[in-house]
């Protein structure tokens, strides 16, 4: 009851009890429905879920292609914001704006219309065929699709940063003879990598978890290019296997647990930054 | 498409570009060469990841021509999978701009115990696939869910039905409102609300004559992407839809289920939703020109 003594305004109960009520019923109710079909099946159980070729095959690749699709991200988020945020270029505003399309693009629209770029008598397809290059129904396409939707979360999250950063300190680094690559690495670099893994786990947790991008340009193959929220809906969707669903399930929320407790901490790490700053 | 990579008009805009960057300062050659690059490189990445995309998806839905694509979009199927998403995006959308509110009342102008946890379950949404999300309210709210006898036995079909798409589309999109707003309370503090207060003002008052005012900005703008992602939402509400054409199926939904059958069909439906996009980045952009202070929360 001390911390009531500080509520001057009105409204707490009403504000806190609605916002409880939202999150109890749409997401701590689901949470602990999930875990506690998971557990139910118990860690052999689980194991029996989980330990199929089939769904292995999907996680190595669900979580393969999704780091190197963050990795990706990470190279040409830098660059894209770099470029947006340090020249001024006609169309600049508009080539800004494009950025957030992956964002707000419906992701079975961005599933389908990659699928048609990349299919074989598609416009890209067609011209990658005849160097060897497959891109659609590969797991060359799921990557494809996951560097998609991740772009922005690295963009975004470095723009802010390097429009706040001075360029005192690379000026200074210029002045004592510095090389532009000695200024990019031992300056620039140290001073972004908080907010640049940050972009990078928001572009990985979406990766790993995305459904509607990656199933049409994937092709769903059995064993090559199954990702592993395809193998849920499919456990749910002809099997109405619930439990095996639930245990698929445990493993995906396990890694978006692990990833915002990783944000988390880089948060604080970035704070710090700033006060030494 | 002829516009678009019409060389003229694209190698126009490109050489623009370019001059605009070598223009700055007078520095060394090599600097100069190195920021070309480096810009040609950027536009390079926007346009085979970004516009590319666009481009095809509009190009796709107008390749059997104009007449194809209206009659395209006036299949019933069609016309009731855009019906439905507007209903549930009606539905959805509102439950979440209350939610926003509230949490960020909530969250900004009282301390209590727990407060950090409620912050991190408020953001959760956002880490979780929707596939799984979905498949949680099943586990809840389906038949052989936590509620389903429950719920099956006073008439209620929530999962294969309206209040499932509607539950899983406020699960998804549960963050965007209350994300844009608290940041920007926290940062404009509750001076304000308590200089209403002892002014005499009741709460409601404070509610509407001071908060909403000064936060309306970053409420619409909240709203504008929640509603874009509510009504192209794909994988939580696949899984709790059921997809019955005609009656569950919102519009990408449809779009799905085209796909499968009539490729020009598909695009012709999907072109609805990037059309929806663009109008929302447009909508976005404007607020961010126009209001960018009443947005900015890096003070």
């Amino acid at each position: 009851m001390t911390a009531m003594a500080r509520h001057v305004l009105p409204g707490f109960r009403l504000s806190t009890g609605y916002t409880m009520l939202v999150l109890s019923s749409c997401v701590l109710l689901p949470l602990a429905a999930l875990l506690w079909t998971a557990c139910e099946l118990g860690p052999a159980g689980w194991w029996a879920q989980i330990g199929t070729r089939r769904v292995l095959a999907s996680l190595k690749l669900s979580f393969g292609a999704a780091l190197l699709a963050a990795t990706i991200d990470a190279v040409l988020g830098l660059l894209v914001a770099w470029v947006l945020v340090r020249y001024r270029f006609a169309f600049r505003r508009l080539c800004d704006a494009l950025v957030d399309l992956p964002f707000a693009l419906p992701t079975a629209v961005a599933g389908i219309s990659l699928t048609a770029l990349y299919a074989p008598n598609g416009w890209l397809g067609s011209r990658l065929a005849p160097l060897g290059i497959e891109v659609a129904y590969t797991r060359l396409g799921v990557l494809l699709a996951m560097i998609f939707v991740g772009l922005p979360f690295v963009v975004r999250t470095l723009q802010p940063v390097l429009e706040s950063m001075e360029s005192d300190l690379e000026e200074a680094a210029y002045t004592l003879g510095a090389s532009p690559g000695q200024r990019f690495f031992r300056v620039l670099l140290p001073l972004l990598l908080p907010t640049l893994l940050t972009g990078y786990a928001l572009a990985l947790a979406r990766a790993i978890g995305e459904y509607g991008s990656v199933i049409f340009i994937s092709g769903n193959r059995l064993f090559r290019t199954e990702i592993t929220p395809y193998l849920i809906v499919q456990k749910i969707d002809s099997q109405y296997d619930y439990r095996g669903a639930a245990a698929l399930g445990a493993v995906m929320l396990a890694a978006s647990l692990l990833l915002l407790v990783a944000m988390a901490w880089l948060q604080r790490w970035t704070r710090r930054w700033a006060v030494v700053r | 498409m002829a516009t678009a990579l019409d060389p003229a008009l694209g190698g126009g805009a490109l050489m623009a570009a370019v001059a605009s960057v070598v223009s700055i300062g007078q520095p060394a050659w090599s600097v100069r060469i190195a920021r070309v690059v480096l810009l040609l490189a950027a536009l390079a990445v926007l346009a085979w990841l970004l516009v590319l995309p666009l481009l095809a998806i509009f190009a796709e839905a107008f390749r059997q021509g104009y007449a194809f694509y209206l009659d395209a979009i006036k299949q019933p199927d069609t016309i009731a999978a855009v019906r439905l998403t507007f209903t549930v995006a009606a539905i959805a959308v509102p439950l979440n701009l209350v939610f926003g509110l509230a949490a960020a009342w909530s969250m900004t102008h009282f301390e209590f115990r727990g407060k950090a946890l409620l912050g991190a379950l408020i953001d959760l949404p956002f880490s979780i696939s929707p596939v799984v999300a979905g498949m949680m309210l099943i586990l809840v709210y389906g038949k052989d869910g936590w509620l389903g006898s429950w719920l099956e036995a006073h008439g209620l079909q929530v999962i294969f039905a309206l209040p499932g798409l509607v539950l899983a589309t406020v699960l998804v999109t549960l963050p965007f409102v209350a994300r844009e707003l608290i940041p920007l309370m926290q940062a404009q503090g509750s001076e304000q609300e308590e200089a209403a207060l002892t002014l005499g003002a009741s709460g409601w008052q404070i509610f509407f004559r001071v908060t909403l005012p000064r936060v309306r900005w970053a409420l619409l703008y909240g709203v504008l992407l929640c509603n874009a992602r509510a009504m192209g939402e794909f994988g939580a509400v696949y899984v709790v839809s059921g997809h019955l054409r005609g009656i569950t199926n919102t519009l990408p939904l449809q779009v799905d289920q085209l796909y499968q059958e009539n490729f020009s069909a598909a695009f012709a439906a999907a072109s609805l939703l990037a059309l929806l996009t663009l109008v929302t980045l447009g909508i976005k952009r404007v607020v961010e020109w126009r209001h960018g202070d009443a947005l900015n929360t890096h003070l």
